[in-house]
């Protein structure tokens, strides 16, 4: 009540006119971000049911593609995520209490961190480029000799007969679903199980969603940017936080996500 | 509550500071967490594994929202609108599981080996 009463002769350059006071301004502003936020779980939902239908009818192709993800880099991104959502948590502290130098520091701090996950993930991308576990008829994997001990070789059988050992593989891969029933007898031979049929469909999936979540960081970090280089110029504090609130719910959201994504593509039993 | 004249309760804003304690407290619990959900996966627990990694991902999820987000301090409307989003997305891939069980792949053959007696 106070505040209203102290913004209402001196005109608060924050308070929009069609705002009664801050409090209000600073409620719906909450309430618009929570209802993006909702949103932003139901694009994701689409992605989580892909991967849901697609696992419950084929759990072979989950068992053995997600070998080829490096648990350790997912790991290491799942701690920096986490890192980052508290220094983003400290930083709306730091706005809420005025401490300016903090503010600035745990932003950048922030943001640094984005730039970390961002870098792993192109590693771990770039591994996948060059080792072919790409979606569609991209995926061309060249297992053996640059693929981890972890994942297993090429497959075994026949490999005389067949001149590379690639040839085999992408044959299978670039086959769709054998719905129209076209060639049957050979697909249905013994030695098909050792690597399972559709596995681009795996890094389809995952692709798509690390890809899309990749997107969101760096969303955040350029919201992040916006909102420090508005921080550095002093427009935070007590009075005035809504922006770093804000921007640090969207940041927990992306960590939250990642939250899921982690388990469910890189830690498959 | 802690600091300005302007945020005490019973105010319009509903302002609530996490203390650094409950801050690095959370931030401990998530990183905990993360190992044991790794660690989950040298145990051959069959089906349940899903299960678990899941919970724990629940969990962090909650520990987020709660004190990062500060749903816990926040209106509840808010929480509403959040929930609801995840009603809804469970809703969505449940029916949808729901549905691509009642086919039967196995039908097709070599589709979804793994599907075979079911």
């Amino acid at each position: 009540m106070n505040l209203a009463s102290s913004h209402g002769e001196a005109h608060d350059p924050h308070l929009a006119h069609h705002f009664p006071d801050a409090p209000t301004q600073f409620e719906a502003g909450k309430l618009g971000m929570w209802i993006f936020l909702a949103t932003e779980i139901l694009l994701f939902g689409g992605l989580f049911c892909a991967y849901a239908v697609y696992r419950a009818n084929h759990p072979e192709i989950f068992m053995y593609a997600h070998q080829f993800l490096d648990k350790v880099l997912g790991g290491v991104n799942t701690a920096v995520l986490i890192i980052s959502s508290l220094t983003m948590a400290w930083a709306v502290r730091a706005a809420q209490l005025g401490h300016q130098r903090a503010l600035v520091r745990l932003l950048s701090a922030t943001i640094a961190l984005g730039f970390v996950f961002l870098g792993i993930k192109y590693v771990e991308y770039e591994h996948k480029w060059k080792e072919g576990l790409l979606p569609g008829t991209r995926y061309t994997p060249t297992a053996g000799e640059s693929v981890s001990a972890t994942a297993p070789a090429a497959p075994d059988p026949a490999p005389a007969a067949v001149p590379a050992g690639e040839a085999s593989s992408i044959a299978h891969a670039a086959r769709g679903p054998a719905g129209l029933a076209g060639e049957p007898a050979d697909s249905q031979s013994p030695a098909a199980p050792a690597v399972p049929r559709n596995v681009q469909i795996f890094f389809g999936i995952y692709f798509t969603m690390t890809g899309l979540h990749g997107l969101h960081v760096i969303a955040g970090m350029i919201t992040l940017m916006w909102i420090l280089r508005r921080a550095v110029q002093g427009e935070f504090g007590p009075r005035y936080f809504t922006p770093v609130d804000l921007a640090g719910l969207y940041w927990h959201l992306v960590d939250l996500i990642w939250i899921y994504l982690f388990p469910l593509l890189y830690l498959i039993h | 509550m802690t600091t300005h004249a302007h945020d005490h309760p019973g105010h319009a804003a509903h302002v609530h500071v996490v203390p650094p304690p409950v801050l690095l407290a959370v931030w401990g619990a998530l990183m905990i967490l993360t190992v044991i959900t790794v660690a989950a996966t040298w145990v051959d627990l069959g089906a349940m594994n899903l299960v678990v990694a899941l919970a724990i991902a629940t969990l962090k999820a909650a520990l987020v929202l709660l004190y990062f987000m500060h749903m816990r301090y926040d209106r509840p409307f808010h929480a509403i609108i959040f929930v609801a989003s995840l009603a809804f997305v469970a809703l969505f891939v449940i029916i949808s599981l729901l549905d691509t069980a009642a086919y039967r792949p196995e039908m097709i053959p070599d589709y979804a080996p793994a599907m075979k007696g079911r």
